[in-house]
């Protein structure tokens, strides 16, 4: 989320550009409404619960770390974490479950976003049910959902059963338990992609689409002329949020399968918590900031460029 | 703007009154003497069998010293709970009485610097020294047990046996010819494994520890230096018995998402025959199918050879004090302690739970009423034809054991994939406590 905020902050105007007393060479100090002893308190906090634990974190991956004592082992947790068996296979996993969920994500938000904008029946109470997934607690959805996933005693199955159609083991069978979180991923966090849609979509002038069907353009090519490139801005917003969540995602897969069968569900986070589960605080803390690294490194890039293109409009 | 600076301001305040808050609430744990009473408080882990022992126990004791309350707390059960606990250790937060594993778990709370030593307290002398290994270091005696010691063992049913003329196996191959009879006979799963709750999937490979003792006599102390591995005989048997067991279909078909719970009932109704499982488990069927608990039997898991059958045994948990009780509190916390190894601690021991197996402690007995399962145990006992489990002899356990014998149970790895797996789990285990060799 942090990592949002500051994308989204730095899109803002800068507020030096505010302020008038910028010519000099000597750098001014920069005007503010308040006292300086009024930043005191948040400096504080930030400085305590913040910069504090990041920079302890840092230490602390170099270290063997009991909580009781520890020991400066330089970058051997590192390695140590690289050849974890089961973090190949975690890193394969983080990236299917954050790409998949983010594209099912971009693709349903903006296919319910243009229902919802359109004048159907009942359209206030349409978007209120697509977004009251987004309302309820995660572990709570996962715990219900491994219990609608039962293969046996599960409702889901129950219908299947009934209409004659297969039933597989959503969370039991290595093959599916990951999809299967991945779906329950994309029914609970698709409320807040198509708000965000909705939000761009209606914020594009009417007079486009009075123009365009004046001379006669077909619903597709004004959805592929109009309302596509426009919503582009809320496109990239949507794609920054659901992947950062994705590659950062724990809770729903903790709750609903703790990584199994076996390790056939695991992402990164998982890993690491296992790690901490276990003990190894050194270790898990080596890897918190190995997934801190790699998800700056692939979102840096991806919001670059889409900053870029939202430029080019 | 001044709209908006306010929010902010009354924001930042109710945060910093939270904190303050949360602050003042964590000191108040540390002083709570009132007018000449002492109060101590004890740590239990927070399964209902746990409290349904340990409130009665607190009632006992204080009605015999009324001069102190003692107030209980709980934690989370399982690596959770371990974090917990090691965590409070570390701050100096620790209940002036904990109750928690001994063997290797005990060993990583750091005793020596930890805890406090027990050796010199009147009770010490009557208990067993296979337990008081378990709860030492070189320096001294850290625990008291509570509660009985259990066994890794397969519980089975007798009703299904007997209807289908079965006898209790000695050999694997026997276990295994035995699972088939019932497969074939029909209704029954012959063999229940329940990978809802993961830690069970891991009995096939830790009940059989007896019997690889049985056959290498110091396996457990050439594995401590590096110089034995799961991957070879005698220990990788415990695999390659998960694994058989998938391969010629023996488990219950919905093993991959039932739970210990529903398993422990499949095997009370009679509609699965045999389970892996520790034998504590009867004070469960004891509650929620108390009219089964003579159908059940237990025997060791199988070796592949009779002679090298044995009962894998757990210890029980001990009790501990940690370093940060001191003055009265400390002298009221050993008398707890030592309450609850007295014949009249036992008798609510007795008298509030199933004993899986037998104490541990001269001054306890067990009531003549017990479950016949635990004389299927006791017989291992009398023949001494039982010994300890692995993680009582060696401070080495990988952490991810439970989800590796899930993938070979499950038939998602191979048994030598998954002993690799596992030789491969312990190295981070035995590098953090700094064994050598490693």
């Amino acid at each position: 989320m942090t990592q949002v905020t500051a994308t989204l902050t730095t899109a803002l105007p800068p507020t030096t550009e505010l302020s008038p007393g910028k010519a000099g060479p000597a750098r001014k100090r920069m005007r503010s409404f308040y006292p300086a002893w009024f930043f005191i308190p948040a400096i504080a906090l930030y400085v305590v619960f913040f910069a504090v634990p990041t920079f302890a974190g840092f230490y602390f991956s170099l270290t063997r770390w009991t909580l009781f004592d520890q020991t400066f082992i330089g970058f051997d947790n590192f390695v140590r974490f690289f050849q974890d068996p089961q973090l190949v296979s975690g890193f394969v996993h983080t990236f299917e479950y954050g790409f998949v969920t983010s594209a099912a994500k971009v693709v349903i938000g903006l296919a319910l976003a243009l229902l919802l904008t359109s004048p159907v029946l009942g359209r206030g109470y349409l978007r209120a049910v697509v977004f009251f997934p987004v309302l309820v607690s995660t572990i709570g959805i996962g715990i219900t959902f491994k219990a609608l996933m039962d293969p046996f005693h599960g409702i889901i199955n129950g219908v299947l059963g009934a209409v004659g159609l297969p039933t597989p083991g959503w969370l039991t069978d290595p093959a599916l338990a990951l999809w299967s979180v991945a779906a329950v991923d994309v029914w609970k966090g698709v409320g807040i992609a198509t708000l965000i849609f909705i939000a761009g979509i209606v914020a594009i002038p009417q007079e486009y689409f009075e123009a365009a069907r004046v001379d006669g353009a077909s619903s597709w090519s004004i959805f592929r002329n109009i309302t596509l490139p426009l919503s582009r801005p809320a496109m990239g917003t949507v794609i920054i949020l659901s992947l950062i969540g994705g590659l950062r995602s724990f809770d729903l897969i903790w709750a609903m399968t703790g990584g199994g069968p076996g390790f056939t569900s695991d992402v990164i986070a998982s890993v690491i918590y296992k790690q901490y589960q276990a003990g190894f605080y050194g270790l898990s803390t080596a890897g918190n900031v190995v997934l801190f690294i790699v998800v700056t490194a692939i979102m840096v890039p991806i919001s670059w460029l889409i900053n870029r293109k939202e430029a080019d409009l | 703007m001044s709209a908006r600076s306010l929010t902010t301001r009354l924001i930042a305040i109710g945060g910093a009154t939270v904190l303050i808050g949360g602050l003042a609430a964590c000191s108040a744990g540390g002083s709570a003497d009132t007018g000449g009473k002492v109060e101590i408080s004890y740590l239990i882990d927070n399964g209902p069998a746990t409290a349904a022992t340990a409130k009665p126990l607190i009632a006992a004791f204080e009605k015999a010293n009324p001069d102190i309350t003692v107030k209980l707390d709980t934690r989370p059960q399982g690596t959770d709970g371990d974090n917990l606990v090691k965590t409070q250790l570390s701050t100096g937060e620790m209940a002036d009485v904990f109750n928690y594993n001994s063997g290797s778990l005990m060993q990583a709370l750091n005793p020596d610097n930890t805890l406090v030593d027990l050796s010199d307290q009147s009770w010490a002398k009557d208990v067993d020294p296979q337990f008081t290994k378990v709860v030492s270091t070189d320096q001294g005696m850290y625990g008291a047990p509570f509660g009985t010691s259990f066994g890794g063992a397969v519980m089975y049913n007798k009703k299904v046996y007997e209807q289908l003329g079965l006898s209790v196996p000695t050999t694997w191959d026997e276990f295994v010819a035995n699972s088939e009879k019932i497969k074939e006979a029909g209704d029954v799963a012959p063999i229940i494994q329940t990978y809802g709750d993961t830690w069970t999937s891991q009995l096939f490979v830790l009940g059989d520890f007896a019997n690889v003792t049985a056959q290498q006599k110091d396996w457990a102390s050439q594995y401590t230096k590096h110089k034995e591995t799961y991957t070879e005989e005698p220990a990788v048997a415990g695999f390659e018995h998960l694994a058989e067991g998938k391969d010629k279909d023996l488990y219950n078909e919905d093993f991959a998402s039932a739970t210990q719970a529903n398993g422990l009932k499949m095997l009370a109704e009679g509609t699965g025959a045999q389970y892996p499982m520790l034998t504590n488990a009867i004070s469960t069927i004891q509650q929620d199918s108390p009219d089964a608990v003579d159908d059940i039997g237990a025997f060791a898991i199988p070796a592949q050879d009779a002679a090298d059958t044995r009962l894998t045994i757990w210890e029980p948990n001990g009790l501990y004090i940690p370093k940060t009780t001191e003055g009265d509190k400390l002298a009221a916390a050993k008398k707890f302690i030592a309450f609850a190894n007295s014949s009249e601690g036992c008798k609510v021991q007795n008298d509030t739970g199933t004993p899986g197996g037998p104490y541990v402690i001269s001054t306890c007995t067990l009531p003549s009423d017990v479950p016949p399962m635990i004389g299927d145990l006791q017989e291992y006992l009398d023949d001494g034809k039982a010994s300890p489990a692995l993680e009582f002899l060696s401070p080495i356990k990988g952490p991810n054991l439970e989800k590796i014998s899930v993938q070979v149970g499950s038939g998602i790895t191979s048994a030598a994939v998954g002993a690799e797996q596992y030789d491969q789990d312990v190295v981070q285990q035995a590098q953090q406590l700094g064994i050598k060799g490693w």
